[in-house]
């Protein structure tokens, strides 16, 4: 007789802890060809507001940290990959329905755009920040500086170069993250977020909520403690983003527009991923007196 | 006893400046009719009215979008950015040959004292054009690709607090970027905008690169809504800045917002006294007030907070008020009988809610707006005008006693546009700098400003930066 398989619960990662969803909500996931694989949790309201709260009390703590102390985490997330990558593989195409080579590619692309966005913590602030040569008196130095809590709706397509490619650039620079998964395919997600408790990222500087982006973008949308959003998740339907952007509003939120279908992700993305969640900070002292 | 030094009046000629009984707009090139209802602008010194102004309606804000994606389309966007350049010098030069001119009527209009108009806005918006001028050819250098390519029409609405900084502010970076634009300057506030306009005939600027509208609220809405612009840039209320944040979902139009502000400028008890004075004084008094980065909440260490606020008090009695004309009034006229109602709303509210009034002792003239130097004591957190926007001469005092005390407090607030740190003590500024959620920090300064230095929020303060390098990223995609 053979051995009956120990399966995993896939849950929600929020402050550093994998809870259920505290609305005892489930959602069944298939394979790419509709047999039932897991049960992932279905975030609510609340869940969201609690990831927001953890998000939040991790900023200060991640934002201070050095920028070589960021880049070596970041480095450290794709070293853990890759040492799961069997895993990966199977799990993006069991999501995806993708062939094995195709799967290899994909996680293979994850991996490298981790260390490629891990090499830029400490040269972001070189690149996009410089010395004014103002007239007068003056040491003047503008510096970009993380935005803050962003919420991030990760695309429904890519289940892990997708997630990675909009989840990295944004804590990278030292924002904290509130991300949700792709609805149909957060399995990869989960196993990322298992990565990540496991390579010295702080509890709470990313959190991770499967679901619906639908459903739960509107409540990070609408609140008053997220400082950004990026809409990449909701590409293709313009009448939910027009409602997003319109409740970001209410505090300013920074917003990353829903393209009009999802990207292609092995394209080299450019430094807009995380200049899109960058503030700039100037700061004058006079000089001789 | 009657002070030695009394000071006799030396008022500015204003025989230099020829406002014309009314204006229209600046559309095409050429001054035109408008079909909204017209308006007057006067003089907040003295409620003299100064001109009538057209109002623009809808069809008026469609024509001068279309004037201005003609403009782009056929000649702007195809000019080369050397000979982009060469206008904006020739704008740079214009401003400079009529400074004089500037400074008086931006005094007039909007009741600053001319030694500010004279010495800070005009000076700083030519530099603004001259700095501007220089990036139109070399672009491709500023680190946002190889050919960044303009946006096309940019819809600007400006506030009434610096007239003409704030359209330099807007348009040189458009123009040098190949766009053109639709400017719509504050209703209380359009003459130096209009002679602006004079200014780009003179330069032989080509019809519709620039064109100004003027109006009130509806027309700034109607502008930021029109489906023909490609770019919002607004500098307001966060109130407003928020409908339009709104008004453009779902858009491809691309939006900077500056924003509102409740600076905290924080003192600490190794600061240089005399100089940390002349900070506060000028961190909430420049320019009555009117401005979105004044230093308008004082945090004050505890130990030091009984000896400085008596220099302030003293340095604020020497403080001279009156005839924005005059060359030695420190503190002019506030702009509107709207928002000295306002300033004496919130001010009431302070009283109300158990701060401790203290302002200084001046005759007030019978006519115009006028609002006196005042600090509150006693302050909280929770109070209203330790929270809210005053736009005036009104300073909130709280106190703190340790760095992160100070850091707690002056973070707590929606709005991130600037803070001041005052303290010898190299090490401290920077931990300080660092902490602060804000846009811009002065160290032992306050209240500077400068072309190639990038100015803007963080939070409710709004987004993208004007200024310096980065001020192109607004224009450009």
């Amino acid at each position: 007789m053979s051995r009956i398989d120990v399966r995993k619960t896939y849950k929600l990662y929020i402050g550093g802890a994998f809870p259920r969803s505290e609305s005892g909500y489930s959602y069944e996931v298939t394979d790419s060809k509709g047999a039932f694989v897991a049960n992932a949790a279905l975030a609510s309201r609340k869940d969201a507001r609690d990831a927001v709260v953890a998000a939040r009390k991790a900023f200060g703590g991640w934002s201070g940290r050095t920028a070589y102390n960021r880049a070596q985490i970041l480095y450290r997330i794709a070293e853990v990959m890759e040492d799961r990558r069997p895993q990966f593989v199977q799990a993006v195409a069991q999501s995806e329905g993708l062939t094995a080579s195709k799967a290899d590619q994909a996680v293979d692309a994850a991996i490298d755009r981790l260390v490629w966005y891990a090499g830029w913590a400490d040269k972001i602030t070189q690149v996009v920040g410089n010395a004014n040569p103002v007239a007068g008196p003056f040491f003047n130095l503008s510096t970009p500086e993380p935005t803050g809590v962003v919420a991030v709706l990760a695309p429904q397509g890519s289940s892990l170069l997708g997630l990675v490619s909009v989840v990295a650039p944004v804590v990278v620079t030292g924002n904290t993250v509130v991300v949700v998964s792709s609805y149909d395919r957060p399995l990869p997600a989960v196993t990322f977020a298992e990565v990540l408790a496991t390579s010295d990222v702080p509890g709470g500087v990313v959190n991770l909520l499967t679901g619906s982006a639908a459903t739960i973008g509107p409540w990070l949308a609408s609140h008053m403690d997220v400082n950004a959003i990026d809409l990449t998740g909701i590409a293709g339907d313009p009448a939910l983003a027009t409602d997003l952007e319109v409740a970001a509003a209410d505090n300013l939120k920074r917003v990353r527009r829903a393209p009009a279908a999802e990207p292609d992700w092995t394209l080299d993305p450019g430094t807009e991923p995380m200049t899109a969640f960058l503030e700039t900070k100037t700061v004058w002292h006079p000089i001789g007196v | 006893m009657p002070s030695p030094f009394e000071y006799a009046p030396a008022p500015e000629s204003r025989s230099i400046v020829d406002i014309r009984p009314s204006y229209g707009l600046f559309v095409n090139g050429e001054f035109v009719d408008g079909h909204g209802t017209s308006f007057k602008t006067i003089s907040p010194a003295t409620e003299e009215v100064l001109a009538e102004i057209a109002a623009a309606d809808d069809a008026d804000v469609d024509a001068a979008v279309r004037a201005a994606r003609k403009a782009y389309d056929k000649v702007w966007s195809r000019m080369p950015g050397r000979e982009r350049a060469k206008y904006l010098y020739r704008i740079a030069r214009i401003i400079q040959e009529r400074s004089r001119e500037l400074a008086v009527l931006e005094s007039i209009d909007n009741g600053k004292p001319i030694k500010e108009s004279r010495d800070v806005d005009v000076p700083t918006v030519a530099a603004h054009f001259f700095y501007y001028a220089g990036w139109a050819d070399k672009l491709g250098y500023a680190g946002f690709g190889a050919d960044p390519q303009p946006l096309g029409v940019a819809g600007q609405v400006i506030p009434w607090n610096f007239p003409l900084l704030m359209l330099a502010w807007k348009i040189a970076p458009a123009l040098a970027c190949g766009n053109t634009v639709v400017l719509k300057p504050a209703e209380t506030t359009p003459l130096t905008a209009l002679l602006f306009a004079e200014i780009c005939q003179q330069a032989d600027l080509p019809p519709g690169v620039v064109n100004i509208i003027t109006g009130a609220g509806d027309t700034g809405q109607a502008l930021v809504a029109h489906p023909g612009i490609d770019k919002v840039a607004f500098t307001g209320s966060t109130e407003v800045g928020k409908a339009i944040a709104r008004s453009v979902a779902g858009t491809d139009k691309r939006v900077t917002l500056e924003l509102g502000g409740k600076a905290a400028n924080i003192v600490f008890d190794d600061a240089p006294v005399d100089q940390a004075v002349e900070g506060i004084v000028d961190g909430i008094f420049f320019n009555q007030g009117h401005v979105c980065c004044a230093g308008s909440r004082l945090l004050v260490q505890e130990s030091i907070a009984d000896e400085l606020l008596a220099r302030l008090k003293r340095r604020m009695s020497t403080l001279r008020m009156g005839d924005p004309l005059d060359k030695n009034t420190d503190i002019g006229a506030i702009n509107s009988g709207e928002q000295l109602a306002r300033i004496r709303e919130l001010s009431e509210v302070g009283d109300a809610e158990g701060a401790e009034r203290w302002e200084v002792a001046c005759d007030l003239p019978t006519k115009g707006f006028w609002f006196p130097p005042t600090l509150f004591t006693g302050v909280t957190q929770a109070h209203r005008i330790a929270r809210e926007e005053v736009f005036g001469p009104v300073l909130s005092v709280l106190t703190f006693r340790t760095p992160a005390e100070a850091v707690e407090k002056a973070n707590n607030t929606p709005y991130g546009l600037s803070a001041g740190v005052w303290t010898d003590k190299g090490s401290l500024i920077l931990s300080m700098a660092s902490k602060l959620r804000a846009g811009v920090v002065w160290a032992n300064t306050f209240n500077k400003f400068d072309p190639t230095s990038p100015f803007g929020g963080y939070k409710e303060s709004g987004y993208g930066r004007e200024g310096g390098r980065h001020g192109l990223e607004a224009y450009i995609r």
